[in-house]
């Protein structure tokens, strides 16, 4: 029952994974009792189960998500809703709306428009039809303010980190609100500009070299070292008033 | 071109491949029935009807005069086109053809093309300004699976049916003369197109095999038992030793069907 | 073929571009070459130059073309017109017609395209020069820019042709060889599962040398194969490297 790679090692479609009694377990598949790779990512076998960390890969939509789309189209009873996956989401009006609405009277586009950026949760999805979501949850709805920034979903949980080591951090660094979507859209709202580009700066290093090691430890110092330029401007211009 | 196969027929089809039967109560490399009329649309100057099972093919040879390829000032013109007639099926829509027919239109042009068939130096009038052009009109006309076999069939039946019009030149003008003489033919491509269901090859297969199928290929044989044209088609895969065995098979049933055809 | 004008194989066995019978041209692959699309790559292959880009998957439009069990792979393979001596129509002929499709079912067996119904991906492929097996050449690039693009494979896809030039069975041939040469057979394969992909011939063989051609153009997908890994793990490599 052997393995064909190191813990951690780049893998190509279709590179044998490992022979014999093992489970397929993500971005893997298995033919008689071989397990293959199926997409470009690092491996991991864990005890029985080998997973592949997927470098590229797109959003599916599950169950349970906390996502951010943004509004694409008014319709007679909802929205359309693009979550950055393949397939459209709809938010009912009888979600948003507490009242009873009428077609003929409402106009839904005055409630939430196209363009407008919407945090949501997936409430109902399957093969046969489209996600649906909801907004009646405390911290989800309309998007006012903050900057977007879009990474490959797969790389959400090396930005929250382990047990959300990695996403505290830099919101402690930089002093913004981060909210995650599970489909690779992030939201950053700071105090200033300059906070939330920091934040940006430092996901998408995360982004990056998402597949190297000891990369909570080189954010730290690169925040810090940007602070400390930004602190140098900020004193040089001062030096230069006086 | 595909449409829903009831699941328990696919099935059914499936497994009594796996065993080496098919439902049609032929054996793996068994053709249908062929039939070959040659000579058949008096207005053209060649033409063939194949009927191979229930699938109906009709060719029609049309020759005119007209410029040679800048490449080939010396030889004649070939110029294979499929039609796949509404009538023949209720998958094929009127319009422009599609990749499918354009697909089966080069697949037989490929065949006759490359075994050489057609002596296309002895179709030269007047080299780089006056040649003949063979058109090669195949027109599906009832569709049962393996549009490939019975069109490349039908194609080279027209052809060797075909009959040329004698002519002189006068004052470089080409002058038509009474009597025929036939289309020099050297070559005799057969097609012959497996199935690949349940990782099983089969031959001629007919509609709702190709519907089930994994994959196609065709193997074009000449006379002297040469491959002169294949054509993988289908979203599946062969493997190395498939292919092997699906052209030593090929050479067998390309001899078998070229007894149909009158010369 | 109305004139040969110089043997295609000197006496020592080598190709007019110094190759053994055997041995593929440079080979040149970048992966994630345009930054629009969802997945890309681009390859030079003698003086074939080829970008290949992947759009999607996405849900697809019109919707009576979707499929309520699977993916729909849509594929282009085009010409510029620029591309070869005398310039070329842009309007896709029947040739470039034909080579989408066969294109398209020489991918289509390496996608999970189950896994997302009614939804399509586009694969458009450029060929911006020409100089023979540009089939082949577009196969191995596109596959690539499926990859690049995180579409769940069975395996990247290689391609390479080989044919019979002067007699002799040669390797992944250059446009001279393609247009002089007797025959030509290009060959798609999926290396770690042993499936071939696409396979086309033309010209005239007998069943030993088609044998033999198959089996040499084989061995020029696994050669391409190996290229194939190592463009697509580069753009992370480097990466790491930088870092260490």
């Amino acid at each position: 029952m052997p393995t064909f790679f190191e813990r951690r090692q780049l893998v190509t479609p279709g590179d044998l994974l490992a022979e014999g009694q093992y489970i397929a377990g993500e971005n893997t598949y298995k033919e008689d009792d071989k397990i293959y790779a199926s997409r470009i990512g690092v491996v991991e076998y864990q005890d029985k189960k080998v997973n592949v960390v997927a470098l590229r890969a797109f959003y599916v939509p599950r169950v349970g998500d906390t996502v951010i789309g943004t509004i694409v189209e008014v319709g007679f009873n909802g929205w359309m809703v693009d979550i950055n996956s393949p397939y459209l989401a709809l938010l009912r009006a009888s979600d948003v709306l507490s009242r009873p609405f009428k077609p003929q009277k409402n106009d839904l586009s005055e409630v939430l428009d196209a363009g407008d950026l919407v945090i949501a949760k997936i409430i109902a999805y399957d093969r046969a039809h489209n996600p649906q979501l909801t907004v009646s949850e405390p911290g989800l709805g309309k998007i006012t303010r903050g900057q977007v920034v879009k990474v490959t979903p797969t790389k959400i949980p090396r930005v929250i980190g382990r047990k959300g080591s990695m996403v505290s951090m830099i919101k402690q660094e930089t002093g913004c609100h981060i909210i995650l979507g599970h489909n690779g859209i992030i939201l950053i709202t700071g105090k200033s500009l300059e906070n939330e580009q920091l934040a940006i700066m430092a996901i998408r290093k995360i982004e990056e070299e998402s597949h190297t090691t000891g990369l909570t430890d080189r954010i730290v110092q690169m925040i810090k070292k940007e602070k400390e330029k930004g602190k140098q401007k900020e004193e040089d211009k001062n030096e230069s008033e006086t | 071109m595909s449409s829903i196969v009831v699941r328990v027929k696919q099935k059914q089809i499936a497994q009594l491949i796996a065993k080496g039967k098919r439902l049609d109560g032929r054996g793996l490399t068994d053709y249908r029935e062929i039939k070959v009329e040659q000579g058949v649309i008096e207005r053209a100057e060649g033409s063939a009807r194949v009927l191979l099972g229930m699938t109906e093919v009709m060719t029609g040879i049309k020759i005119e005069i007209g410029q040679p390829y800048p490449d080939t000032p010396n030889e004649g013109v070939l110029t294979v086109n499929a039609e796949l007639v509404p009538l023949a099926s209720p998958t094929f829509e009127p319009g422009p053809p599609d990749e499918n027919s354009i697909e089966l239109a080069r697949v037989v042009d490929r065949g006759i093309r490359e075994s050489k068939a057609i002596d296309l130096e002895r179709l030269c009038v007047e080299p780089g300004k006056k040649v003949f052009i063979v058109f090669v009109d195949v027109y599906v006309l009832n569709h049962d699976g393996n549009l490939i076999d019975a069109s490349a069939l039908a194609a080279i039946a027209a052809l060797l049916n075909t009959k040329m019009f004698k002519y002189e030149i006068e004052e470089g003008e080409v002058k038509i003369k009474p009597g025929y003489t036939p289309l020099p033919i050297r070559k005799r491509p057969i097609a012959v197109t497996f199935a690949k269901i349940n990782d099983k090859l089969v031959v001629d297969p007919w509609l709702e095999e190709e519907q089930i199928m994994d994959a196609r290929l065709t193997m074009t044989i000449d006379d002297d038992g040469n491959i002169c044209a294949v054509q993988k088609g289908g979203s599946g895969y062969f493997t190395p030793k498939q292919v092997l065995e699906a052209a030593k098979i090929a050479k067998e049933k390309a001899e078998e069907i070229r007894k149909k055809l009158k010369w | 073929m109305s004139q040969k004008l110089e043997k295609l194989i000197d006496k020592k066995g080598l190709r007019l571009d110094g190759r053994k019978p055997d041995e593929l041209r440079p080979i040149k692959i970048e992966v994630g070459a345009l930054s629009n699309a969802d997945g890309s790559a681009y390859i030079q292959q003698g003086k074939n130059k080829i970008l290949a880009a992947v759009y999607g998957p996405k849900e697809l439009h019109p919707k009576h073309l979707a499929l309520p069990d699977r993916m729909v792979l849509r594929c282009r393979y085009h010409m510029a017109p620029f591309s070869v001596q005398e310039r070329k129509s842009p309007a896709p002929s029947r040739r470039e017609i034909e080579l989408s499709k066969v294109i398209r079912e020489s991918l289509e067996p390496s996608i999970f395209i189950e896994y997302y119904p009614r939804t399509s991906i586009d694969l458009f492929i450029e060929v911006l020069q020409a100089d023979g097996g540009t089939r082949c050449a577009s196969i191995t690039a596109a596959s690539l820019a499926l990859a690049d693009a995180g579409i769940p494979m069975r395996d990247l896809v290689a391609a390479c042709a080989a044919g019979k030039v002067d007699g002799t069975i040669v390797l992944d041939l250059m446009d001279t060889e393609d247009k002089v040469g007797t025959a030509d057979v290009p060959v798609a394969l999926m290396p770690n599962l042993n499936a071939i992909t696409l396979l086309q011939m033309d010209g005239i063989l007998t069943l030993e040398e088609f044998e033999k051609a198959v089996n040499l153009a084989l061995e020029g997908c696994r050669k391409i194969y190996t290229m194939q890994k190592e463009a697509l793990k580069a753009k992370y490599i480097a990466v790491k490297e930088v870092e260490e």
